[in-house]
């Protein structure tokens, strides 16, 4: 009954974080409802822990919260290599910025180089 | 102009105000009708004041990206202006500028032209793992490319404009990234690769590393880059 409680309570508190995250615009959309979809799944488990025995037992484990422990470490895997993926994504877009911003003002010194030439042949 | 030809050197430089001015002189010097870019990779110091100073465009970088991403900003900036040919020389001085003509001069049958030492001129010499490294690369780019390459990792290359304009849209920033994947990936493509053999000069600032350990771990990293680059498209 205690580890129940235990649980149920960080089910909650972890959902609660989530939606305030949400509510103040800190996380976007789609991680937001990822985590949501998680809590979903996790928060009847941690209330009835045995829910998936049965399944379990099916797929030869010996019990319903080993296949969860098992299953929540492949999800935080696949987690990290997306976004290892983003951040990857992410590095290449600023990189482009960066050469972007480089080659601008490479052509404003060019402009300004150009231009005082001008002004001082003028006068 | 070089044999008729509108040619851009790119010098990717980080740190390195004690040299560059020197370097973009001597260009200047040797080469009077090629135009110099020093792209500015970040530096903490005033390399890209002193590069402007000495006579040469500057390209500064907001950070660091490494040597890839100077390169790739480089052969943009070729391509954007409309440049024949682009070629890469080191700020630290060990590239000798009157070399060059010979590297364009490859240019009409070949895409890519590499400056090479190992390959009779100059003395340059390395033991224990960083000449495992440098054997397995050369040997297994060779057979990629096919044609002889001693001196892959050189930072001394010539490219016309079919890889000027491929270098613009593609260039990695990884880890030897910039001498190693884009010679398979240039090769694999159809771009003929050719090299040159060069002398190259003791460095005028900085020192090359000598430790064991670090030799080791060269090794390590060149064959990791190497297999990668073998099994991507």
């Amino acid at each position: 009954m205690k580890l129940t409680l235990v649980t149920g309570l960080t089910g909650l508190i972890l959902l609660a974080t989530i939606v305030e995250l949400l509510r103040r615009r800190q996380l976007r959309e789609k991680y937001g409802m990822l985590w949501l979809g998680v809590l979903v799944i996790v928060i009847p488990l941690s209330l009835f822990p045995r829910l998936l025995d049965n399944v379990a037992e099916l797929l030869g484990v010996a019990s319903g919260v080993s296949l969860v422990l098992f299953l929540g470490i492949v999800f935080l895997l696949l987690v990290c290599v997306h976004l290892s993926w983003e951040v990857s994504h992410l590095e290449e877009e600023t990189r482009t910025l960066a050469e972007d911003f480089a080659l601008l003002r490479a052509q404003i010194d060019a402009d300004r180089a150009a231009r005082d030439e001008l002004v001082s042949h003028d006068g | 102009m070089v044999n008729g030809k509108r040619v851009l050197i790119i010098i990717p430089a980080l740190n390195e105000s004690g040299s560059i001015a020197e370097v973009v002189h001597e260009v200047r010097g040797e080469l009077p009708g090629v135009d110099v870019l020093v792209v500015d990779d970040g530096s903490t110091d005033r390399t890209a004041a002193v590069a402007a100073a000495a006579g040469a465009r500057v390209a500064k970088l907001p950070y660091n990206l490494g040597v890839g991403g100077a390169m790739r900003c480089g052969y943009r900036y070729a391509r954007d202006h409309d440049y024949d040919v682009a070629i890469q020389i080191d700020a630290d001085g060990q590239h000798d500028p009157r070399y060059v003509p010979k590297l364009v001069d490859q240019l009409d049958e070949t895409d890519l032209v590499i400056g090479a030492r190992f390959a009779g001129e100059g003395d340059y010499n390395v033991r224990g793992p960083r000449r495992w490294a440098m054997v397995m690369l050369s040997g297994v780019l060779s057979r990629v490319a096919h044609t002889k390459l001693t001196d892959t990792t050189s930072g001394f290359r010539a490219a016309n404009r079919r890889v000027i304009d491929m270098f613009a849209t593609w260039y990695p920033v990884e880890y030897l990234g910039d001498t190693v994947e884009t010679l398979v990936h240039t090769a694999r493509r159809g771009y003929k690769i050719r090299q040159v053999p060069v002398a190259m000069r003791k460095r005028m600032a900085g020192t090359p590393s000598h430790s064991p350990a670090k030799a080791m771990i060269y090794l390590g990293r060149a064959f990791a880059v190497l297999t990668l680059a073998l099994i991507r498209r």
